[in-house]
């Protein structure tokens, strides 16, 4: 005779849990922090160079890096000025909030302003996992073409920034800014988009007076 | 575990050990034997699939409680809510666009939910 018992608990509970808990230090610390999310080489790296070399001096910036191998991307943001963290996640296709609590570890969050996660490349799995930051941004970059939204709306659900980079290949592929972006627009009221070139620098000056904004804001 | 194209299993193996974890969690508070059935919730959006955690399952759950218990899925459709006009849908096709007032003030409804619903259980 069996009895049947209701649960009613969230498969990622404890996932999310332990991504409050990294919102929270961060929250305590003053620290403002984004979740960066892409494919492979639409421009997350690039994005966080640009964003270093506006910075330098203004802003105190930690980069968290995740990627299958290498510290690649964690040397890179170090070179630009960032005090960078690497996780190596050795064949998982996403950062958890398990791996970014000990990266926080690792980090004294009261020396920084601003910290900036990038995430593994990859446009699908990320999303499915939380991780604590205050906004989650997706990079889209022009060549990947336009019809992404409509085809993976679960990873561009839950996006509160958008950047569109390599707007200086425009001119060369295909690509419909407006059905793009009512794409992304449909799943997500309230979304900022910042057209973006890393490679000229056009369209970097709104991201990095929206970022200098959100800064401000936690840190009082 | 790797990520090695688009047909193969994702996170289900973490999740599969996520659903194990509750389900006897919630057994052993509840004094079971054994675990028979579990009741997952899985929205259309959430991108696991059913046979995969299935096949994960028959391995970690080997030797718990819960070893041979039947899993049951139901999926949720995507529906929306359109905030302009308040009408509910589920939208056909690409476009999420409100079919009544064509508004593109929409919100998700329902369609990305993932939670371990009830078991069933024997005492002994």
């Amino acid at each position: 005779m069996t009895e049947r018992i209701p649960i009613v608990e969230n498969i990622m509970n404890a996932n999310d849990r332990l991504a409050q808990d990294n919102r929270e230090r961060l929250d305590e610390a003053g620290v403002f922090s984004i979740n960066l999310m892409a494919s492979p080489g639409a421009g997350k790296t690039s994005l966080i160079e640009g964003t270093l070399t506006a910075l330098r001096g203004k802003m105190r910036i930690g980069v968290i890096d995740g990627d299958v191998a290498t510290s690649i991307d964690a040397d890179r943001a170090a070179a630009a000025g960032a005090t960078a963290v690497q996780i190596n996640t050795g064949g998982q296709c996403h950062l958890d909030a398990t791996q970014l609590r000990g990266a926080l570890n690792e980090l004294d969050l009261n020396q920084l302003d601003l910290l900036i996660v990038e995430n593994v490349g990859n446009l699908i799995c990320p999303a499915g996992f939380k991780i604590g930051m205050h906004k989650s941004v997706l990079i889209a970059s022009v060549p990947e073409g336009d019809d992404k939204p409509y085809k993976y709306p679960g990873m561009y659900h839950g996006v509160e920034a958008l950047v569109i980079n390599k707007i200086d290949l425009l001119p060369y592929v295909t690509f419909d800014m407006d059905y793009f972006r009512r794409g992304v627009e449909l799943l997500n009221q309230n979304l900022i988009t910042f057209p973006i070139s890393c490679t000229t620098g056009e369209g970097m000056d709104d991201w990095i007076k929206w970022l200098s904004d959100q800064v401000a804001k936690a840190g009082g | 575990m790797r990520c090695d194209g688009m047909n193969d299993a994702m996170h289900e193996l973490p999740v599969t050990e996520n659903i194990l974890e509750i389900a006897l969690r919630h057994a052993s508070e509840a004094g079971a034997s054994r675990v028979t059935d579990i009741h997952l919730v899985v929205g259309e959006l959430s991108s696991i699939v059913d046979d995969s955690v299935q096949f994960y399952w028959d391995m970690i759950s080997e030797g718990t409680i819960a070893a041979g218990a039947a899993l049951h899925f139901t999926r949720l459709a995507l529906t929306l809510h359109c905030l302009n006009c308040d009408h509910h849908y589920a939208p056909s096709g690409e476009d999420f666009a409100c079919p009544q007032c064509s508004s593109e003030r929409v919100e998700i409804e329902q369609g990305e939910e993932f939670y371990l619903e009830s078991v069933e259980i024997e005492r002994e």
